[in-house]
């Protein structure tokens, strides 16, 4: 069975102002347990309104969103709940850190979810660990961290909540290529050993290339395309339309193709490049 | 060359650790810089230096041959060199967009018929003049930016400096900023120095500064600078992707001549060993 | 969105009362109120009603929205009418028990009205063709001469500017902190008052953090631009007082010269 289904999801936002404006439109997709997910779009594509309806954040207007099968706005008294079991992680989250400790700051949503005692000390220490924030950081004021570990302590608290789906909205943002790099691999060693479905907003076409099983494509508040990685971006042409640039060596390869020369389409990294091309080139 | 920032062996420390430590540089008149490096490599430092917000523990700055001195000098270098900062929310002042433009020509105390004409001269050339009446807050990340950069260029600064103008803006934003950057080195000969983790947006300037952990690690062209890949690796920074290909194909025996920094350059030179192969 | 909402209701216009000089709409409408509270009859009254009404059509504005800003104040204006009706002397029109209505209460509730009306009308007919800028630009202009007293008059305007410019960043923070902690299961809606203050911990400490560095970082990219305090400033916008200022001003001497006349031709139909 499909984690969360969405099924014909529908948002317009200030309706009845002269600001009246369609987000979302007619979506409908669903996500396996344990996939990694990545979701592109233009800013203003209806990316973000998508995400906050996926934890009960937005209720959409028409359409429904299953998990693991029941709706979440069958009792609204108790969407509350489904925040514990769809994790969102904000764009720079740093923002949300507020306790005098780094260690009550990641335990504030397990606290809120009801975890008490060991077990609440465990899924801390756990979420620490993902985020690769040591053990003397802990005792720390979360506003003494450098700007990449505030980022982690932040993600953190929401991984403490064990969810079951984690949701990321640009956490590599305004973070330097090395900080980039060891978030993102933070974030698929989470994936991997957790099992856990996890859902990646992002700007940046090269990490999404790099890590999603399979993409979503917003744009105009619909959804355009959805399909495995290699398939979305072989189609550069039409993400090109819609103002989306994909990752340059994907873009190199797509054209070689495009003019005759047998490589493969949707190329995602350098090393799969070289692997392509040497063939054809080392016969001189 | 003419060099118009001229930096020797300056040092700069925060508390005990050094920030920067013992470098010297030229930034040259007319030419478009670009400064790179990690967070905390102190290049936002530099930024500061070289417009007198911070002045060095030891060594020298001198802007345009001035080195500040007295507070009529700190005015002065400020005047030539303009700064824009990281994130565009936190410098705009005004709730319209022509005000925020005037805001430092009336610092100046320029009289108001030629602030008048400057704004709408620098609206015109960051392709803002539609928005000139909305409030700041309604706009993008990537417009935000371009009316801080028109705010500096109204006040008609020799050089402008920009510390990470695009590290929050999305793709289209940066392309925005770093084309209006580009326009107004080559149509006003403006000093250009971006500071930017973004390798792509480095590719694009006259020469590369890399720095690291408070010191110099390399310099020079585009060219130069991307093609000791194996040093940029080693100290994680990232080489586009086009000269990655090549690098990579390189050390597997494709002795291409030239080292391709942009993808058409890339195919290119790619499809020239493939077709000497197959005749 | 919350970042859609108007500050200050300013509903940009072409009208003659758009173009009209800040300046002299801020005197005028101070003017128009004492007239307002130091009339005592009910032509003047009535006249002055009149002189408003004008003002609103001359705006060009929807009267939709001039009904939109009375609203806040409709409680205020049934509670004071009512306790002036009842509050009335003289014979009864109408009893039951001791509540008693009279004529001279209707009369009383009716003028307190209108003086309520055609205040919040004059003051919509300001904030709505006047943008916040304009206002604190006038403000700063008139308060100039309060320098003498060596109040600070340049920064209190800096102060409103960028007060006014951060209002709605701040606000849009605001709803951000509120989702990303909703989504740690912050509840904010349910239990005490007591628990839901203490809710708002976790957002208001992120706000004042962010607020600090916003402040930090715009005073630097002040100084980066040259500013120096109010010494040595020009603005480039130059309030100007025109041929139209010169038209209304002269046209509304003659409505309070008006305002005078009535108030003493018809002082014996004064209201007590």
């Amino acid at each position: 069975m499909s984690i969360i289904e969405a099924k014909n999801l529908n948002y317009r936002y200030g309706v009845r102002t002269p600001f009246e404006k369609t987000a979302v439109s007619d979506v409908s997709f669903s996500i396996e347990k344990g996939e990694f997910i990545g979701i592109i779009g233009h800013t203003g594509s209806g990316k973000s309104t998508l995400i906050q309806m996926l934890n009960g954040l937005i209720k959409p207007d028409s359409g429904e969103i299953l998990l693991e099968g029941k709706n979440i706005w069958e009792k609204p008294k108790e969407i509350r709940k489904v925040r514990f079991r769809v994790g969102m992680v904000f764009q720079y989250p740093e923002y949300q850190l507020f306790e005098d400790t780094v260690y009550k700051d990641i335990a504030y949503g397990a606290v809120n979810k009801g975890l008490s005692g060991n077990e609440l000390d465990e899924a801390v220490r756990n979420a620490a660990r993902f985020a690769a924030l040591s053990e003397d950081l802990l005792e720390k004021s979360p506003f003494e961290l450098s700007g990449g570990e505030k980022r982690r302590a932040a993600i953190a608290g929401v991984i403490a909540m064990q969810p079951e789906v984690l949701v990321l909205d640009e956490p590599t943002a305004g973070l330097d290529p090395m900080g980039r790099e060891f978030l993102l691999s933070q974030i698929q060693k989470y994936h991997k050993n957790q099992g856990n479905t996890v859902i990646l907003v992002s700007h940046s076409m090269e990490d999404i290339a790099k890590i999603s099983d399979r993409v979503l494509v917003m744009n105009k508040g619909r959804l355009e395309m959805c399909g495995t990685t290699e398939n979305v971006f072989s189609q550069g042409e039409r993400l090109k339309q819609m103002g989306l640039k994909i990752p340059e060596i994907t873009y190199i390869m797509n054209k070689l193709s495009e003019s005759g020369y047998g490589v493969k389409k949707g190329i995602l990294t350098v090393e799969e490049a070289v692997r392509e091309l040497l063939p054809l080139m080392k016969k001189s | 060359m003419e060099s118009f920032i001229s930096i020797k062996n300056v040092s700069f420390s925060y508390g005990k650790a050094a920030v920067i430590d013992n470098i010297s540089l030229e930034i040259e008149k007319g030419k478009f810089t670009a400064l790179l490096g990690h967070n905390g490599c102190g290049k936002s430092t530099m930024a500061k230096l070289f417009n007198a917000l911070l002045l060095p523990d030891e060594g020298t700055v001198s802007v345009d041959g001035i080195i500040p001195e007295t507070e009529d000098d700190i005015y002065e270098i400020r005047r030539k060199v303009g700064l824009v900062l990281q994130n565009p929310d936190n410098q705009l002042v005004a709730t319209i967009v022509e005000e925020d433009v005037a805001f430092g020509c009336e610092n100046l105390g320029i009289n108001p018929k030629e602030i008048r004409e400057r704004v709408d001269n620098v609206l015109k050339a960051v392709n803002m003049y539609e928005y000139r009446k909305h409030a700041p807050h309604k706009l993008s990340g990537g417009q935000k930016q371009r009316v801080a950069i028109a705010g500096i260029i109204a006040m008609k600064p020799e050089c402008i400096v920009l510390d990470e103008p695009t590290a929050m803006l999305d793709p289209e934003g940066r392309k925005e900023v770093t084309d209006t950057v580009r326009f107004l080195n080559k149509e006003y000969g403006i000093t250009a120095v971006l500071i930017t983790h973004y390798m792509d947006e480095a590719v694009l300037a006259d020469k590369v500064i890399v720095m690291d952990k408070g010191k110099i690690l390399t310099q020079g062209t585009p060219d130069e600078v991307f093609s000791q890949a194996e040093l940029l690796k080693k100290h994680s920074l990232d080489i586009p992707q086009s000269a990655q290909l090549v690098h990579m194909l390189r050390k597997n025996g494709i002795k291409t001549d030239t080292l391709p920094l942009k993808p058409d350059e890339c195919i290119d030179l790619i499809k020239k060993y493939i077709k000497t192969s197959e005749q | 969105m919350i970042r859609d909402i108007t500050l200050g209701q300013f509903f940009p216009g072409t009208s003659l009362i758009h173009r009209t000089d800040p300046r002299v709409k801020i005197v005028l409408v101070t003017a128009y109120i004492i007239f307002l509270f130091v009339t005592g009859n009910f032509v003047s009254l009535g006249f002055m009603l009149a002189v408003v009404l004008f003002g609103v059509v001359m705006t060009g504005i929807p009267v939709k929205m001039y009904f939109k800003g009375m609203k806040p104040v409709i409680m205020i204006l049934l509670f004071t009418s009512v306790l002036n009706i009842f509050y009335g002397k003289g014979e009864a029109v109408w009893q039951w028990h001791f509540l008693k209505i009279t004529w001279n209460g209707i009369s009383n509730a009716a003028f307190v009205s209108v003086r309520i009306i055609a205040l919040i009308l004059i003051s919509c007919i300001l904030t709505y063709t006047t943008s916040p800028t304009d206002l604190t630009d006038a403000l700063e202009r008139l308060m100039k001469p309060l320098k003498v007293f060596h109040i600070k008059v340049h920064e209190i305007a800096m102060m409103m500017t960028i007060a006014l410019r951060f209002i709605p960043t701040l606000l849009e923070e605001t709803e951000k902190i509120t989702n990303a902690q909703k989504s740690r299961g912050a509840d904010m809606e349910n239990g005490s008052l007591m628990k839901r203050l203490k809710a708002m911990i976790p957002v208001l400490v992120p706000l004042f953090v962010s607020s600090f560095n916003r402040a930090y970082e715009l005073a630097v990219a002040m100084e980066c631009r040259c500013y120096r305090g109010g010494n040595g400033r020009t603005r480039m916008k130059v309030l100007k007082i025109g041929i139209t200022d010169i038209g209304i001003i002269i046209f509304s001497v003659f409505v309070l010269i008006g305002v005078i006349i009535c108030n003493l031709m018809f002082s014996e139909m004064i209201v007590k």
